[in-house]
């Protein structure tokens, strides 16, 4: 154990700690795990060899066509996903208007590119429900495989390095790679459907060096050649300037036009160009607990939340947001990129404080209140195991002095009390959600929302 | 889709006729034709039949998690279909040599489906040909009442699972009935020994009346007889009739009996509900087979296309690059399991051991390592032996019957184990078993096995249904069961029951408190955590769940 860590918790507890902070602070301090970004999969050991495949390709998933026929797997394309996106969606709302529960997920995963060529992967996911047994109790334990080849019972074959602590092996935010069937689409995608209803709010003139608009189209351009419509008088022009050069315009009083050649190089077209409104440029911030408590559905949606906000941005304002990420646990760390924000694994304590203040120094040490409008977004659990928000809160303040707006998402846990976590207590009591309305919204949901409850959540912290 | 070229086809045909030689047993005809990427599109949601009904998460990819096998009883990707003429699908730029081996490898395929007795209930139609007309129907419906189809289909594939897969392959081997009348056979075998419990000699004196009675007049004998029997017993025309309408209950799965009792589909207007729900069923059946044979018909397949290409006199030249191509299919991987690998050899070895006449009684008795090694009647019975297999078995009882001990030793087979290594922070893969015995088992877990869940007639009331899940150590999946008692309830038009078993609540373990002084975590003993089952009984009425727990 850190004993950094172990320091911290002591000095906490001399403050005093109510039993149930002390479960929970404890709780997180005595969890191994650590944030590692999740490898690829299984790789030999060196007392194995390579054909120790992923054990995960069960009888059945054995067939003809590719094992026999190399008929390699097949992936819609993007036109047709996001055709169905769309479908999907309005059948999902019709469902609900029948009655019965909504049926679609959409956007639950990210899959992100390094080095900064982020792909959000839309998955409208949809099961067919059905009654069936449920394996992941043998799971948890060690489910046998089988195996042929040399080796004494007992002796090690290979080995794979852990994904996640608790065998999370598998789809999901936070937990590592995703699954095979996967469908590949770009932010627009989801962007698309998401821009509809949001808008950055508070925005404000700073520093215009960049455009925050969509683009608009407009006939302005200019081209030889073709294009879409013809400009006669610029086209005239031309096919007069051509035949001067050519000598066929020799006298002004007297004009013969059927001697005159028209180039095609001559006619000039207008064509759509793209313009953009230049604007006001904005940082968004994306701040993630990843503490040992974040574990499972918690960070599921948190991660989910912030996909959509991102892959939101990234359409509307076509990359022209910058995006920083800051992950935290009881230290705060800036992360390069979307693909590393999205899929390190939780662990370790939880001090807000951390990743408020790394913020604060961020904003402060580069000057960019001058020049941006700066959002914060916030997600996390609720924990804290500074209780009072002692730190926290002046740090918040501070930021509340120049963001634009923080939004801060608690994904309650399911077996907790609502409305009892500690975030949420603390802000309520300082009084600055009332107070700073306008700068700071909270949003508390449980752990089990669904995607139509994520939405609703960011519209309630983008809203003016 | 277009079909192979002449030129390939002559191939195909060159292959039945050596294949017939050596033994299999197929139909005359058979389609086979190239399938580009874009038709494989369409064609693998609809898993692989180009006939079957149109349904919404076919159109759409659908992320199927991983280990959902459970949820379909087909494979998504067979190169050849159960049809009648059976259908194959092929790259278009397969090389001769690989056509060979493929159509060998589809031929034996087309045995299987055709003799395995598995397989019984799919020979009497074409399953294509069906499911374009039943595709027909539900299109014309699908433009009257829209996306009422779709919800029914969705809630009639909920239960799809369960269909009395069994029941319909026992109905077609029953014995044909006896002449006797059903009411002769109740009085006798059930009415007097379970019921009346009646002593030896007064049942005696029963058939010796009866038998007088058909004696004296053969016509009215049987009516005579029982106009004694209802003087004597004035119940039991009630209860005889009582125990038919049992029977015909007895006999029907989920989806039957709501096709037969269900007030709401029972109504006028949604009468043209049923037919959807019968294709739906129908269409389970059909592929229920399929995966209960994979092993085997992997095997069996795997088997013939080896055999039967080595001997294949046409394309000599391309031993190498077969045995490339059939090593990568067939070869055991060092963890998991091959399907094709392990079908394989077991039919190889089976077929070994009945030619050396391993198969007898005379072997069994043998005790001696050594002899036993030797023994060999020399008898050649291996092949006649495996043809028998094929028609008998299915995965489970081939597996349970011939996994043994010699098998696995001589393949070098093993359970591998997964531990944590935290020091090192790797999951380790280990061998944990030669026992024949845990291979078998964990052969046999993995295999395709829904849920047993049938309905209590007893336990209804007012139409609803009481399902009751047979416990068999392994548990619903639990966010699944809302919906599909939403969609039972829908069909039903009547309140749904469902009495299953579920882990005990178990409190979140209680961290343990550092002692002050302690800087070491008191670690939990990790001694297996007993799992503690409880039943419950779900109820879904107006389409709200609600549970409670019946015993602990």
């Amino acid at each position: 154990m850190d004993t950094k860590l172990k320091k911290l918790y002591n000095k906490i507890k001399k403050n005093g700690l109510t039993p149930e902070q002390e479960r929970k602070i404890v709780l997180e301090l005595y969890d191994d795990a650590t944030h590692d970004v999740p490898g690829e999969g299984l790789v030999a050991a060196k007392t194995g060899d390579e054909r120790l495949i992923p054990a995960s390709k069960n009888i059945y998933t054995y067939n003809d066509l590719f094992d026999l026929q190399a008929i390699s797997a097949l992936q819609s394309t993007h036109n047709t996903s996001l055709r169905s996106i769309d479908e999907l969606l309005d059948r999902d709302k019709q469902r609900e208007k029948d009655g019965f529960p909504r049926k679609i997920n959409v956007g639950r995963l990210i899959k992100a590119g390094k080095g900064g060529k982020d792909k959000v992967v839309v998955v409208p996911s949809t099961v067919e429900e059905k009654f069936i047994h449920d394996t992941s109790l043998q799971a948890e334990e060690e489910q046998p495989y089988g195996g042929s080849g040399d080796g004494e019972e007992g002796e090690v074959i290979g080995e794979q390095p852990i994904r996640a602590p608790d065998d999370q092996s598998g789809t999901g935010p936070g937990q590592g790679e995703g699954g095979q069937h996967e469908m590949e689409s770009n932010a627009y995608d989801l962007g698309k459907i998401l821009t509809e209803q949001f808008e950055l709010p508070n925005l404000k003139d700073k520093g215009k060096k960049r455009s925050l608009t969509r683009y608009t189209y407009d006939m302005t351009d200019k081209h030889r050649g073709f294009g879409q419509l013809l400009d006669k008088k610029a086209t005239l022009r031309k096919i007069v300037e051509t035949n001067i050069h050519l000598g066929n315009l020799t006298d002004i009083s007297d004009i013969d036009l059927t001697r005159f050649l028209v180039s095609p190089r001559d006619l000039v077209y207008r064509i759509l160009s793209r313009e953009k409104d230049y604007e006001s440029q904005a940082m968004v911030f994306f701040v993630r607990d990843y503490s040992g408590s974040m574990a499972g559905k918690s960070t599921v949606l948190v991660v989910a939340q912030h996909v959509l906000i991102y892959s939101w941005l990234l359409y509307q304002y076509a990359m022209q947001v910058e995006t920083r990420f800051i992950l935290h646990d009881t230290e705060a760390t800036e992360v390069p990129d979307f693909y590393t924000y999205y899929n390190s694994k939780v662990a370790g304590g939880t001090q807000v404080s951390s990743a408020y203040r790394l913020v604060n120094e961020i904003v402060e040490k580069e000057n960019l209140v001058r020049d941006y409008n700066i959002y914060i977004f916030h997600g996390t659990d609720g924990d804290d195991w500074d209780t009072n928000g002692k730190e926290s809160i002046p740090q918040l303040k501070q930021m509340l002095t120049y963001a634009n707006r923080v939004g801060v998402t608690i994904a309650e846990h399911a077996h907790e009390k609502t409305n009892n976590s500690e975030v949420e207590k603390y802000l309520k009591k300082s009084g600055l959600l009332e107070e700073k309305k306008n700068l700071l919204r909270m949003d508390v949901m449980q752990e089990d929302a669904d995607e139509a409850r994520l939405i609703e959540g960011i519209k309630h912290l983008i809203s003016e | 889709m277009e079909l192979i070229d002449q030129h390939t086809k002559k191939i195909m045909e060159g292959c039945k006729e050596r294949a017939r030689k050596a033994g299999l047993r197929f139909e005359e005809e058979s389609l086979e034709y190239i399938v580009t990427n874009r038709d494989l599109l369409e064609l693998t949601p609809k898993l692989m039949i180009p006939t079957l009904y149109d349904y919404w998460v076919h159109d759409v990819e659908v992320l199927k998690e991983k280990g959902r096998y459970e949820l379909y009883p087909s494979n998504p990707y067979e190169t050849v279909i159960n049809t009648r003429p059976a259908i194959s699908f092929y790259n278009d730029n397969n090389p001769d040599w690989m056509n060979v081996m493929i159509f060998y490898h589809v031929l034996a395929h087309i045995d299987f489906f055709q003799n395995n007795l598995y397989f019984r209930h799919t020979w009497d139609y074409d399953f294509t040909g069906q499911a374009l007309s039943d595709k027909r129907m539900v299109s014309k419906l699908r433009s009257e009442k829209g996306r009422w189809v779709d919800y029914v289909i969705e809630f009639a594939r909920g239960i799809d699972n369960l269909v009395g897969y069994h029941e319909e392959l026992s109905r077609r081997t029953r014995q044909p009935k006896t002449n006797r009348s059903k009411m002769l056979d109740f009085y006798f075998d059930v009415f007097l020994q379970s019921e009346k419990k009646v002593k030896i000699n007064e049942y005696v004196k029963e058939i010796k009346r009866y038998n007088q009675c058909v004696h004296e007049s053969k016509e009215l004998g049987e009516k005579t007889f029982f106009a004694e029997v209802f003087k004597k017993y004035p119940e039991f025309d009630a209860i005889f009739k009582k125990s038919l309408e049992d029977r015909s209950h007895q006999k029907l799965d989920l989806i039957q009996f709501i096709l037969e009792h269900s007030q709401f589909l029972k109504k006028e207007e949604n009468n043209w509900m049923k037919p959807i729900i019968e294709v739906v069923r129908k269409t389970s059946l059909f592929f229920q087979p399929q995966i209960r044979t994979k092993i085997m018909n992997e095997g069996w397949a795997s088997y013939w296309h080896e055999r039967l290409f080595l001997q294949d006199d046409r394309i000599k030249g391309h031993e190498v690059d077969f045995a490339r191509t059939h090593a990568g299919v067939t070869s055991m991987p060092r963890v998991g399991l091959n399907p094709y690998a392990l079908g394989m050899r077991l039919f190889q070895s089976i077929e070994d051991l009945a030619d050396k006449g391993k198969y007898s009684i005379e072997f069994r008795r043998l005790l001696d390592a050594k002899k036993r090694q030797d023994f060999d009647a020399d008898t050649q019975q291996g092949k006649e032996f495996i043809f028998k297999i094929r028609e008998n078995l299915n995965d489970f009882i081939f597996i349970n019957t011939f996994v043994d001990q010699d098998f696995i030793n001589h393949y070098k087979l093993f359970v591998v184990g997964r531990r944590l290594n935290q020091a090192r922070g790797v999951l380790e893969y280990y061998v944990k078993s030669r026992k024949a015995e845990d291979y078998r088992k964990m052969l046999l877990d993995k295999l395709y096995h829904p849920p047993y869940i049938n309905i209590d007639h007893s336990k209804a009331s007012n139409g609803s249904i009481y399902l009751v899940h047979h416990f068999e150590g392994k548990p619903l999946v639990k966010e699944f069961i809302s919906n599909t008692m939403l969609g039972i309830e829908y069909l039903c038009g009547a309140p749904v029951q469902l009495e299953t078993s579920e882990v005990v609540q178990v409190e979140a373990s209680k961290p343990q408190l550092s002692i002050p002084g302690l800087t070491m975590p008191l670690h939990q003993e990790s001694k297996e955590k007993e799992i503690k089952w409880q039943r419950v009984r779900y109820t879904m009425k107006n389409r709200r769940l609600s549970k409670e727990v019946i015993s602990a």
